[in-house]
């Protein structure tokens, strides 16, 4: 059975307005799949309707169906359920995501109480496992920490922590890099790909750069203005890429890295 | 195009120039000695809190250095000579990363664009009117988007409308923070060929900051590697992202995430 | 990623043109504030009686040559009311062009101080708008004297501080902008960025804001006038009028009743157009801004 199944999303404004169009994609347990697009695609709308977490005012249409549970028209509480346990989502930017009043360890904590029933003694310790499992240094301290106290790749990570807290079968990741720093986005990826691994756990990663995408996915899906352009595996689509759009998308990724190339060879 | 200039002196340097906020012991950038001779442009590349936008604010006479010297065509840079200034001002511009926050969003591009002519006293509203036809085509803009309002155009072509509006009083240097970043892989590489273009024909000098290595290749030919608020190598920028001597440079090239072969 | 990504979106997507949506809230405070507006016009002009005249024999009540009847000194009611409103837009109009003068000079420059010099002034401005405005208005009054001119003095002053603060915020959200950067690279003068490009982008924002003090003002202006802070007699603002009709509410009603239903009417009127200006400018300037 697949983990997620979207089957004919389609996202309206309140005007009438298609965001995005008829799409349809599947991830199998343990299986990543890379969402490519620029702005506009429709890619971060998609993340959050398997999420149930569209805004004010946006519908879906269309199934998707994540661990057999159908989110399209789900109640609140439904999808509260789902959320954590069945996916977690790691945002773009990790400031906005954590909330700016509430230690970390604390925000840690939350979903390990909520999840898992920890109390006391054994909730601290989850935390500190929590931290250090994605190989944030003195757990102690950053777990003491408010979110602007420390820097944005920690504080991403700490996101991290906080969307693995619960084990979910599904890790949504929405650009998780591209606020980073070109040294820390390496790491980043370098953790959330052996962190993914080892739990064996599926991944819908969504981003505008296909060569960060081909470093954490094998399948990607290439988007535009809310369709599904293309679909395959992600060398396949860089070596030979078959719709138009995907050739210019290729293309412009590629003159620039051969730029790099010609600079540090000449 | 360019006015020539005593070939041995650059347009901008900068010598053991430090800058600290005031009540602040530690400096923000420290010791920083650069040149950047026509023609020849200069990247100055690191990663957040690395010093770089307070460097570009010290080369575009925003602030003053606490200490070290600033200059321009060899003369001290001094923020309250009125004449020089002025001189400098026509001399240098500004493209920023942000191109919604860099455009007044209550004003017509065509006044946008015509700021600096009305600004620096070269033209009337009237008068900029042809200049500003004819940087707008340049950046590859219709003829009406002079009359239009900055929401009316998306980030790429905002971001050529700055472009219009540095370029417009034919400066010698062109200041750009992060000129790219915010813009889409495909529009990103339009703006790079647009911005590689007005080097060419406009014997323009770029000065740009930047954190995206294969960017700052495709532009530059000098590199200044920037880790905080210090500069840890700089010179060809084929060697210093080629064979980088310093373990930081290293990493950072060795950072940049590639495309599957 | 979410929020960029949105916004992207509306930016880029061709905005459909939506069937214009009829503001009833502009046009319901416009019809409010516009017929008060129009007595206090009349009566520049044309007034039933000379507002001195107490010809008409006491509290006759609404009767044949006195619309709503007249008060204890046998004044026309109707007259009263119509030189209140003259004296209402005056005291509102008054009160919001010094408070907009006072407010936005001393706000620009308070967005300009950093430092030391920013904590002072912030916490000036904030001392001034916890200072009473009757108090302000005794103060005036004692160094004046009672009058229109005194009261709007005060009210005006009061309220310069509340637009000061307003107008400070606003001005330096938008000097931290790159246009106001890329301004100055471009050698243009602060007084050029305040007035070319500071002013018109706080400009909605603050319309509203002397919309809302207007109504306030008005409101101000009666409370000093029951207290005998506002115009002298014979000129009847409606505050005095709830003072001088007091004493007689429950035997003839309509001399409170009436000034008491137009106060409530205009700043409500007020209060719409100001809630409607909102609606009209933010969404707008929303869109231009992302």
């Amino acid at each position: 059975m697949n983990i997620l199944d979207v089957r004919d999303l389609t996202i309206r404004t309140a005007d009438g307005r298609v965001l995005v169009d008829r799409l349809s994609l599947t991830i199998d347990p343990g299986e990543r799949l890379g969402l490519i697009g620029e702005s506009g695609s429709g890619k971060s709308l998609t993340t959050l309707a398997v999420l149930g977490l569209l805004p004010d005012g946006m519908t879906a249409t269309g199934s998707v169906e994540l661990a057999g549970t159908q989110i399209v028209g789900a109640r609140e509480k439904q999808l509260t359920d789902v959320r954590g346990r069945d996916a977690a989502i790691v945002f773009q930017e990790p400031l906005t995501a954590l909330d700016p009043l509430m230690r970390v360890g604390k925000q840690i904590a939350e979903p390990l109480a909520r999840r898992r029933g920890l109390k006391g003694a054994a909730l601290k310790r989850a935390v500190t496992e929590a931290l250090e499992q994605v190989r944030l240094p003195e757990p102690g301290r950053i777990a003491r920490a408010f979110p602007h106290e420390i820097s944005g790749g920690q504080r991403q990570r700490v996101a991290l922590a906080m969307a693995l807290a619960c084990d979910p079968k599904l890790l949504i990741a929405d650009e998780p890099t591209t606020a980073l720093d070109v040294t820390v986005q390496s790491e980043m990826l370098d953790l959330l790909d052996t962190l993914v691994r080892e739990r064996d756990m599926a991944v819908l990663f969504v981003s505008h750069d296909l060569a960060v995408v081909s470093k954490v996915t094998d399948r990607v899906l290439v988007m535009k203005d809310g369709h599904a352009v293309e679909e395959g595996d992600v060398r396949e689509i860089v070596r030979a890429p078959r719709e138009e759009y995907t050739r210019a998308l290729v293309a412009s990724a590629r003159q620039l890295e051969s730029a790099l190339d010609l600079r540090s060879t000449r | 195009m360019t006015p020539v200039l005593d070939a041995m002196t650059p347009v901008l340097e900068m010598s053991a120039a430090s800058f600290a906020y005031r009540g602040s012991a530690a400096p923000v950038v420290e010791d920083i000695s650069l040149k950047i001779e026509a023609g020849q442009s200069l990247a100055l590349v690191g990663e957040s809190g690395a010093g770089k936008t307070t460097l570009l604010r010290l080369l575009l006479g925003l602030a003053r250095p606490t200490s070290g010297t600033v200059r321009f065509d060899g003369d001290q840079l001094n923020l309250r000579d009125r004449r020089q200034m002025r001189r400098f001002r026509r001399s240098v511009q500004c493209v920023f990363q942000d191109p919604y926050s860099s455009l007044d969003p209550r004003r017509r591009v065509g006044s946008i664009v015509s700021e600096p002519l009305r600004s620096l006293g070269v033209d009337d509203r009237r008068t900029a009117v042809p200049k500003v036809a004819e940087a707008l085509e340049r950046v590859g803009l219709p003829a009406d988007a002079a009359e239009r309002y900055p929401h009316e155009f998306s980030g790429g072509q905002r971001q050529r409308i700055a472009i219009a509006r540095a370029t417009v009083c034919d400066p010698r240097v062109l200041l750009a923070d992060e000129p790219v970043s915010a813009l889409d892989v495909t529009t990103r590489v339009k703006v790079v060929d647009l911005l590689s273009e007005l080097k060419e024909e406009r014997g323009l000098t770029l000065v740009m900051v930047s954190h995206d290595l294969s960017v700052v290749a495709s532009l530059c030919e000098h590199t200044a590697v920037l880790e905080r608020g210090r500069i840890v190598e700089q010179g060809d920028t084929a060697q210093v992202l080629g064979a980088p001597v310093d373990p930081y440079t290293r990493c950072l090239v060795e950072s940049v995430p590639r495309l599957p072969a | 990623m979410t929020q960029t990504d949105l916004t992207a979106q509306t930016q880029q997507t061709p905005e459909p043109k939506r069937p214009a949506k009829r503001s009833y809230t502009l046009i319901t405070g416009c019809v409010l504030a516009g017929l008060i507006a129009l007595l206090a016009l009349v009566s520049l002009v044309w007034l039933p009686y000379a507002s001195d005249d107490t010809s008409g024999g006491r509290l006759t009540g609404p009767a044949g040559d006195h619309l709503l009847g007249t008060d204890k000194l046998g004044r026309d009611l109707f007259t009263q009311l119509m030189t209140g409103s003259r004296i209402a837009f005056e005291a509102g109009l008054g009160s919001v062009l010094i408070a907009a003068a006072v407010g936005v000079t001393l706000g620009v420059l308070a967005a300009f101080a950093q430092g030391w010099l920013d904590d002072t002034v912030s916490a000036f401005l904030d001392i001034l708008i916890a200072f009473p405005t009757l108090l302000l208005a005794m103060l005036i009054v004692a160094a004046r004297s009672a009058s229109l001119g005194s009261a709007v003095l005060a009210i005006g002053l009061a309220q310069s501080a509340v637009v000061a603060r307003l107008v400070r915020v606003l001005a330096k959200r938008v000097l931290a902008q790159d246009y106001i950067t890329a301004a100055r690279t471009s050698g243009t003068s602060w007084p050029r960025i305040v007035a070319g490009h500071v002013l018109p982008n706080i400009w909605p924002t603050l319309v509203v804001n002397l919309a809302l003090q207007f109504g306030l003002a008005v409101l101000a202006e009666a409370g000093l006038s029951y207290l005998g802070l506002g115009a002298p007699p014979p000129n009847a603002s409606w505050g005095r009028m709830l003072q001088e009709a007091q004493a007689t509410f429950i035997t003839a009603p309509a001399g409170a009743l009436a000034p008491g239903i137009l106060l409530v009417l205009l700043v409500i009127g007020v209060n719409l157009i100001a809630d409607g200006l909102r609606d009209a400018l933010d969404p707008a300037a929303r869109r231009r801004r992302a």
